[in-house]
């Protein structure tokens, strides 16, 4: 699956983007955070506070709860500030 | 339908809205906001970050969603990215109704809405030499919430 950093979580995981393949036993947005948050030190500070994250999965907003498969485009960014 | 634009270049607002009226007589009321970058405390430019393919999406259902809402015979969403200078204009909304009061009210709305639904992000540089990562304001959701 695609995944996808913006604005600081990028900066935290060093890239704006990565190709991994789905754990099976991962199933929602939130089981992804945690999973993402173990690839590298980086990750770990990006994902350290999931509380501050926000995700689309295929590009509308998600929620933690929300399910996710391998085809998907999940994305990982700070609330949005723009206009 | 919208016309809905993410770009780097500056826009034409007098030509923008020139499209809007162009050969229609059932117009009443043409509402525009304009955001500006604005000179805070030794800023040196703002940096815009979005979401290719997503936001033109999210920028499409915010427009939809406002024509559903109000009478509109046409609407404008205009929203730059990349460095950009005080000064510099970063986003335009144009909204043209029958009357004053469904343009007013839905350019108000897509503007909230743009600020909370859309994603986008800002950095701040300053003239010092360091950045950071403008962070959502309650207020700007409080405002959002009350459409």
């Amino acid at each position: 699956m695609q995944i996808l950093y913006f604005a600081w979580v990028r900066e935290k995981t060093g890239c704006g983007g990565e190709e991994i393949t789905l754990p099976a036993e991962v199933r929602d947005v939130g089981g992804l955070m945690r999973h993402l948050a173990a690839l590298s030190p980086g990750h770990a500070a990006a994902f350290a506070n999931p509380a501050v994250i926000r995700a689309a999965v295929n590009q509308d907003f998600a929620t933690s709860g929300d399910l996710v498969t391998n085809g998907d485009e999940v994305a990982f960014f700070p609330p949005v500030t723009g206009g | 339908m919208a016309r809905i634009i993410v770009q780097e270049a500056e826009f034409d607002i007098a030509a923008e809205m020139a499209a809007l009226t162009a050969s229609r007589t059932d117009i009443g009321a043409l509402a525009s906001f304009t955001g500006i970058c604005r000179a805070d405390e030794g800023l040196a430019a703002m940096v815009l970050e979005h979401y290719p393919g997503m936001t033109e999406r999210a920028m499409a259902r915010i427009a939809a969603e406002a024509e559903g809402r109000w009478p509109l015979t046409g609407c404008t969403l205009i929203h730059r990215v990349g460095r950009l200078p005080p000064g510099a204009p970063i986003v335009l909304v144009l909204t043209a109704s029958g009357h004053r009061g469904a343009a007013l009210d839905a350019c108000a709305f897509l503007m909230d809405w743009l600020k909370t639904r859309a994603p986008f992000w800002k950095r701040e540089e300053f003239t010092a030499g360091h950045a950071r990562w403008v962070e959502a304001r309650a207020e700007d959701d409080a405002a959002a919430e009350r459409w």
